[in-house]
């Protein structure tokens, strides 16, 4: 059908015009029916969801227990639960929150849904690795979930040796033995994702018309496939150290402890960059979307997303200032850690310069956006302050630390979750959410957010240590305050879950684009037919382009045999990796 | 925010902490402001605004690079003279070892003395702790001073400061270790140079004359055990030790032991061995810090407190 003439690099299609059918009688959500369709599925769509069942059910989980942890904080002395179970809890708490929820979210649930979506693709290149994925994802959360239970784990999410190989007996292998289960679900996703995004691009998609989306997953992509192997790694060397009793980690025969950070660490640095690019893509897409304008800078967000996904390699010594490493590492892991700073400001800088004159409408993921804009401004100050070697010294392992971590983490990547959750929620289910309580929510998670983690800058600057059962009195009032905080942020969680639900039991029936967005996502119909679109899309614009008319959004190949007479001719670029 | 300034480098960590926190209240208000303004000055008028396309400016997007970059080498070179300061003791530093072990603190001075989870220190005199671990990693941390070590059960690792003030601050391991975690806490005495040396050679004297009774009973101070362990009845964290001797004590696992020597030996030396029911197993052991005459002392103390 396409037909190369003259220039090697344009090609000319024959291509129509496509509205996107309102209110499809058929979509991928009724298309396939019962248990054993949805288990069985390859459809990325699905299999998104399954994970977003699946994570929403891990967050809870682990929010109940950070409820609990916070209750316990009431007071200096133990409240109601004693020192060990506080010490599970919180190790629960970190675990499950990182490895089940955090680095699956983004990537696993957005990602799968929207990925083929953006590209034009019927499904992303493996769409039975996709599958087997997901599986492997809940074996491992199971295996893990099992070895946490059984032997009682209370090491902290880090199981720093030898406290970790010394108490918890073989279950330090069998936790890591999960997690490094949950890591292939994650490198495969990864390589999945890698192979689409170059692989099934629809004519036009050149790699300056990707949507900043896929930029993010592609960069998270890389991380996954290049860290994850290393949790492999120290699998391999735990067990050698087991059965063959080489000192490697456990200093009673010689090993290093120290040592075990490194490996830990190494993994765990860019795993938070997994955490966190994604939730840099959504971003982008929906400041573009909601302030109709084209973004600011695309090339300076893409490329900032590739250069923190490099140097998130080289900064894991800055979580070890005080571990006893020489002062030549401290000072270049110090260095390298302001360094991987420069592309995350840039970014905010770009987000901010799009908005300017731009037509803004405050619709929740925006105001999602907006909050992770500030939030994660601040985690990105109080990283810098935690860099600096000498205060680091002071602010290490204190609740700083914790404060800084969670801004990141909860008001960076969980915002940004949250602000696309709301943008491709129409897409997904076809249904609105009411608008005014979205917003209430958002507001009452953001109030209870700070209470959460503001007092906890304070606490730790004085000095209050992290996984502390006791405190001493001093720091009871700003406990107390975290606490409530941390409870106004559970009721703005169970009014986001009602609201969702009533969307999807009686939600008003979305339209196919009810943001005006501009992006290939919202061309086809919502929910999105099983085969994403019933033509293949042609590209001739970037994904940004508000100043284009929305038709020329809608091109997609004509039919062979049709006789339409809306066909028209486009040149299209070509690029090498394109599929026909 | 930061809790008094007791040490010599503290002031030079404090300085950056401020220059940080004030560089970044600034750029986040700037950020803000914009965020707030942007929303209310180009919020939709209709669903046909139209809006500019600018796609990138060189000049700004340098600007905004430069700066940042040259912001964070200052902190990047401040933060690092402040480190190498914080790492390089003076030659002539009083020098203190360390032992950490589950739970506790033990400070071994030159004189041979030891003190449990109490540190005894001159004011305006560099010390240099040399720190070493029984068990697993811990971290000390004195927040008045703006210093924190980790401390390592195969190597040696160590921390100086020179303090200003005399007086008292809280010494906390930094690193999770553990059930008691939370309650390895110790306590930095500051004296004068004078005080110092008097408390030196007094406190580690111990009077082989003295009665064992009486020994007992300072062991027991000295030790830290009254920390937990009242000897009128009341209830710490772990049991008191008035009526202990000779009363039959229920363990957790349902077993019941009568209190004699031998079981008082076993829970200073092997606490974990056996645990009392309705307590935690937090106890740490003092093998290695209490050698027998003193463990006799100790019981011939418990023995009086009917
Ligand atoms: C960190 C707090 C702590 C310190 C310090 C401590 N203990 Fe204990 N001790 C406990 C706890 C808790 C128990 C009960 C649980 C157990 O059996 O381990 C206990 C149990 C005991 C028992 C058995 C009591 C019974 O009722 O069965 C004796 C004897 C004892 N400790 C002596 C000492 C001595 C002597 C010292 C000081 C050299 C000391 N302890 C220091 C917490 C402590
Ligand atoms: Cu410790």
């Amino acid at each position: 059908m396409a037909t190369n003439d003259e220039s090697k690099k344009v090609r000319k299609l024959q291509v129509r015009r496509f509205k996107p059918e309102e209110n499809p009688e058929k979509h991928y959500l009724n298309e396939e029916k019962g248990l054993w369709a949805w288990m069985t599925t390859v459809d990325h769509k699905k299999i998104g969801l399954m994970y977003l069942g699946s994570i929403v059910f891990f967050f809870f989980v682990a929010g109940v227990l950070a409820l609990l942890l916070r209750t316990e904080l009431l007071t200096p002395a133990r409240s109601f639960m004693d020192a060990d179970m506080y010490n599970q809890v919180f190790t629960l708490h970190g675990a499950i929150m990182i490895f089940f929820f955090l680095v699956p979210s983004v990537p696993a649930v957005l990602g799968n849904f929207i990925l083929p979506l953006q590209l034009g693709a019927k499904d992303v290149a493996f769409p039975r690795l996709n599958l087997a994925s997901y599986y492997i994802y809940v074996i491992g959360a199971l295996f893990t979930l099992f070895a946490i239970f059984t032997g009682g784990v209370d090491t902290g999410w880090t199981f720093y040796t030898p406290y970790s190989s010394t108490t918890s007996g073989g279950n330090i292998m069998a936790m890591t033995f999960g997690i490094f289960i949950l890591g292939f679900s994650s490198i495969l996703t990864g390589i999945n994702f890698m192979v689409t995004i170059h692989k099934m691009r629809s004519p036009g998609i050149t790699w300056n018309k990707l949507p900043l989306n896929l930029w993010g997953l592609y960069a998270t992509s890389i991380i996954q496939i290049l860290a994850t192997p290393v949790l492999a790694i120290t699998l391999l060397l735990l067990t050698m150290e087991r059965m063959l009793s080489i000192g490697i980690f456990d200093p009673a025969i010689g090993g290093d402890p120290v040592l075990y950070q490194h490996f830990f660490w190494f993994y765990s640095h860019p795993a938070v960059y997994i955490m966190i690019v994604p939730g840099f893509g959504i971003i982008s897409e929906v400041i573009s979307t909601f302030s109709r304008k084209v973004i600011f800078g695309y090339w300076a967000i893409a490329l900032s997303s590739l250069a923190i996904a490099f140097i998130g390699f080289l900064v894991w010594g800055h979580h070890m200032f005080t571990a006893g490493q020489s002062s030549l590492a401290n000072m270049v892991f110090s260095f390298l850690t302001f360094l991987v700073g420069i592309p995350t400001g840039i970014k905010i800088f770009n987000w901010l310069a799009t908005m300017y004159k731009g037509s803004i409408d405050l619709k929740t993921p925006m105001v999602y956006a907006l909050v992770f804009l500030f939030l994660f401004t601040i985690g990105g100050f109080t990283g810098i302050m935690l860099g600096a070697l000498a205060v680091d010294i002071h602010l290490h392992d204190t609740y700083y630390v914790v404060a800084h971590f969670h801004y990141v983490m909860m008001g960076g990547m969980v915002m940004a979750f949250l602000a696309g959750l709301h943008y491709w929620w129409p897409k997904m289910f076809g249904k609105m959410y009411s608008e005014f309580w979205a917003k209430i929510t958002c507001a009452v998670i953001f109030v209870g957010f700070n209470m959460t983690f503001l007092p906890q800058f304070v606490m730790g600057a004085q000095g209050m240590p992290r996984r502390y059962f006791n405190y001493i009195d001093q720091f009871q009032s700003f406990h107390q305050f975290s606490t409530i905080g941390a409870y106004i942020m559970g009721v703005g969680f169970v009014m986001m879950a009602a609201y969702m639900i009533h969307s999807l039991v009686k939600g008003k029936p979305a339209s196919s684009n009810p943001w005006g967005s501009r992006a290939l996502e919202w061309q086809t119909s919502s929910p999105v037919p099983l085969h994403n679109f019933e033509h293949t899309p042609v590209i001739i614009n970037g994904p940004y382009d508000y100043h284009k008319p929305m038709s020329e959004f809608q091109l997609g190949i004509a039919a062979k045999h049709g006789h339409h007479h809306a066909e028209e001719e486009v040149a299209v670029k070509v690029s090498k990796q394109e599929k026909e | 925010m930061l809790p008094p300034a007791k040490s010599t480098t503290a002031a030079e960590t404090d300085a950056l902490f401020h220059f940080i926190t004030s560089v970044s209240l600034i750029l986040l208000l700037g950020i803000t402001i914009a965020i707030v303004y942007f929303a209310w000055k180009y919020r939709r008028r209709s669903e046909d605004d139209v809006t500019p396309v600018i796609t990138h400016n060189s000049t700004l997007e340098i600007t905004w690079s430069v700066i940042p970059l040259i912001l964070v080498m200052i902190v990047f070179g401040w933060g690092l003279t402040g480190y190498m300061n914080l790492t390089t003791p003076p030659d002539d530093a009083y020098e203190i070892r360390v032992v950490a072990k589950s739970w506790l603190w033990e400070f071994h001075y030159q004189n041979g003395h030891v003190s449990v989870n109490e540190m005894h220190v001159p004011v305006d005199r560099p010390v240099k702790l040399v720190m070493s671990s029984d068990d697993v990693i811990h971290s000390l941390y004195i927040p008045d001073y703006r210093v924190k070590m980790d401390v390592l059960p195969n190597r040696y690792t160590s921390l100086w400061f020179e303090a200003t003030e005399i007086g008292e601050s809280v010494i906390y391991c930094a690193e999770y270790c553990g059930t008691a975690h939370s309650n390895m806490l110790a306590t930095a005495h500051v004296h004068s140079q004078e005080d110092f040396e008097i408390w030196l050679e007094t406190a580690g004297a111990e009077d082989d004359d003295m009665d064992p009774v009486a020994r007992g009973e300072q062991l027991v101070t000295r030790n830290a055990c009254d920390t937990c362990h009242s000897s009128d009845g009341t209830r710490l964290q772990g049991p008191t030790f008035q009526g202990l001797f000779g009363s039959e004590r229920e363990m957790e696992d349902g077993e019941i032991v009568v209190a004699d020597e031998n079981y008082i030996r076993e829970s200073i030396l092997e606490p974990n061995a056996r645990i009392t029911a309705g307590y935690q197993p937090v106890m740490p052991s003092y093998a290695g810090t209490l050698d027998d005459r003193q463990i006799d002392a100790i019981i011939e103390y418990i023995k009086t407190l009917e």
